[in-house]
């Protein structure tokens, strides 16, 4: 026995506004913001078209940003995605030892980004930083680094902060996947004499599939909006070196005040996101199994 | 004898990832026994005392209390308001007939996908017309929004295995849809709610951009938002700003040292949505 719809709506609608009203409204006139010189202070503005997307098309800076943003990426999802599929398998098995790790490996997870950025800022330190410390007292003087006043450099070492905060926290994902996998598949496997490595490549990843496309798919996102950690440890400098797509428009926004141009680049970077997303999911699906 | 060499280099990698995890969280936290001279002279060993100075300051002269009640006022109401609402939203949902709760469904989960980066520039400005910026019941509606598609997500999917026959013989009784909303689908969904609660508390209580977009006014700021203050233009005060990264940090480790599966339950469900 279904109930009344009438009662229902009163049930709905607190959030549904709510929801409509300070989420989906400011997301759909990011479109039409991106097609005016809007200031952002004065009740004037005028439209421009796709005048501002062809500006960033020439914006060397936001061209930087762009291949900034593809190199910090790149760099989080290979590492990501290998070391928490790595240890996922180590600890996948519900030992008390197992949990332990686990629980040590998740445990960055819960401490805000900010304070991590702000961590690292310290071990990176030129002068005083435990990393170069620590190459200084194994002789390794030579790789000693200013970390983060490199240009160079310094978006893969906070490409390294983003990922070394985040695998233990996708390999939960790699876990309740592998967990899921029939233990006879594997019984099946070592009767028939496959080797570790084969058990692996045609029982384990094909299973693994699903779970693959969630962090391939995650960690992709969480790295294209990465925001705190750079805030925090550059702020996009030296030089505009370590700028990525969301410090972009935050700085075209707030410090320039170029609301519409801001905007422009806040649409390429959603739809960026979409695109990505939408072609993973697309490539993990064709390797999926059904047993 | 292979077996246990096996055995051995995998604990030798597994011990040392655990090193590499927590090394900068020790070095970190030996910071803020030391003082700024003392950091310089020997930054990486143990302090020579465990003196609370830092800690005083931070208290006394940086007025840290004022901010912790800040971000705790805050994540309190945005997760009672996103638990209220996202509730109601769900059990809606479910008790509602075919296309309509699809449709609905639909509708908030678009903001799954919708990254929330790209709505602040219009949001700003909305709320700058609204008069909500430097409001802390501004910040909750907004975050409160931000969460609720999260929320419906992961509270319609726990309410759809509520067995239907408890809600009929419910109503056999004459229960209305309240009641059956606060005495049956509530208490039922409580591993749930408890695991939106956790990723909620998380999101809300570490969120940075949120509050630097809406707060102004320094007597209004949030923990991260204070924390940014610390970062000196030339020289930043590194065991006064770990002090802080600890007072910030504490609630959140005694919550996950106690509620660990929790936490893991509600990051995992915050990520399978992407």
């Amino acid at each position: 026995m279904k109930a009344r719809n009438g009662t229902l709506w009163l049930f709905i609608l607190p959030g549904l506004i709510l929801y409509s009203i300070f989420f989906i409204l400011p997301a759909g006139s990011s479109l039409l913001l991106s097609l005016t010189n809007w200031d952002g202070m004065t009740y004037r503005f005028d439209w421009v078209g796709l005048k501002h997307y062809g500006d960033l098309a020439q914006d060397p800076i936001f061209g930087k940003a762009l291949s900034n943003n593809v190199k910090f990426s790149l760099t989080v999802i290979i590492f990501q995605f290998g070391l928490s599929l790595f240890f996922a398998i180590l600890v996948m098995k519900n030992t008390k030892l197992n949990v332990f790790y686990r629980t040590i490996f998740f445990f960055p997870t819960v401490v805000s980004s900010v304070s991590i950025g702000f961590i690292w800022m310290f071990v990176y330190d030129p002068n005083i930083g435990s990393l170069n410390l620590l190459l200084n007292s194994l002789g390794l003087d030579s790789l000693a680094r200013s970390w983060l006043g490199e240009p160079n450099l310094a978006i893969y070492s906070i490409a390294f902060v983003q990922f070394w905060g985040h695998t233990g926290q996708v390999m939960i994902i790699f876990i309740a996947g592998l967990q899921s996998i029939p233990k006879d598949l594997y019984e099946v496997a070592n009767i028939e004499g496959a080797s570790r490595w084969n058990a692996f490549r045609y029982v384990t990843w094909p299973l693994l599939a699903p779970s693959a496309a969630i962090v391939l798919a995650y960690t992709t996102i969480q790295s294209f909006k990465s925001f705190d950690l750079i805030i925090s440890m550059t702020d996009g400098g030296p030089n505009n070196a370590s700028e990525i797509l969301s410090t972009f428009m935050y700085h075209q926004a707030f410090t320039y005040y170029s609301f519409g141009y801001a905007t422009a680049s806040a649409v390429v970077l959603m739809l960026i996101i979409m695109v990505v997303t939408y072609f993973q999911f697309r490539l993990l699906k064709a390797d999926r199994v059904v047993y | 004898m292979k077996a246990l060499a096996g055995k051995t280099s995998k604990q030798v990698l597994l011990i040392t990832y655990v090193l590499i995890v927590l090394l900068p969280f020790t070095v970190m936290f030996f910071a803020t026994f030391k003082s700024m001279s003392g950091l310089f002279q020997d930054p990486f060993g143990l302090p020579e005392s465990f003196a609370l100075t830092n800690y005083f300051e931070l208290f006394r002269q940086e007025n840290m209390l004022l901010y912790f009640k800040n971000s705790g006022v805050v994540t309190l109401f945005s997760i009672t308001s996103i638990l209220f609402m996202s509730s109601l939203v769900a059990f809606g949902i479910t008790r509602m007939s075919g296309r309509k709760a699809a449709l609905l469904f639909a509708f908030f989960s678009l903001g799954m996908t919708i990254p929330s980066q790209t709505s602040i520039i219009p949001l700003f400005i909305m709320m700058s017309k609204l008069g909500l910026t430097n409001s802390q019941l501004g910040l909750v509606l907004v975050e409160t929004a931000f969460i609720i598609p999260i929320g419906v997500f992961i509270l319609t999917g726990f309410m759809k295995t509520i067995p239907q026959e408890m809600i009929e013989a419910a109503q056999m009784d004459g229960a209305n849809e309240w009641y059956i909303y606060q005495r049956i689908a509530m208490p039922i969904s409580l591993p749930s709610v408890a695991t939106l609660a956790i990723f909620a508390l998380m999101i809300v209580w570490n969120n940075l951009l949120l509050p630097l977009l809406l707060l102004k006014s320094s007597a209004l700021k949030t923990l991260p938002l204070k924390l940014l203050e610390f970062k000196g233009e030339y020289l930043t005060n590194y065991p006064l700003l770990f002090s802080a990264v600890v007072v910030i940090s504490i609630p959140m480790i005694v919550l996950y040292i106690f509620l660990q599966r929790y936490f893991i339950e509600g990051v995992t469900a915050g990520s399978i949505k992407g």
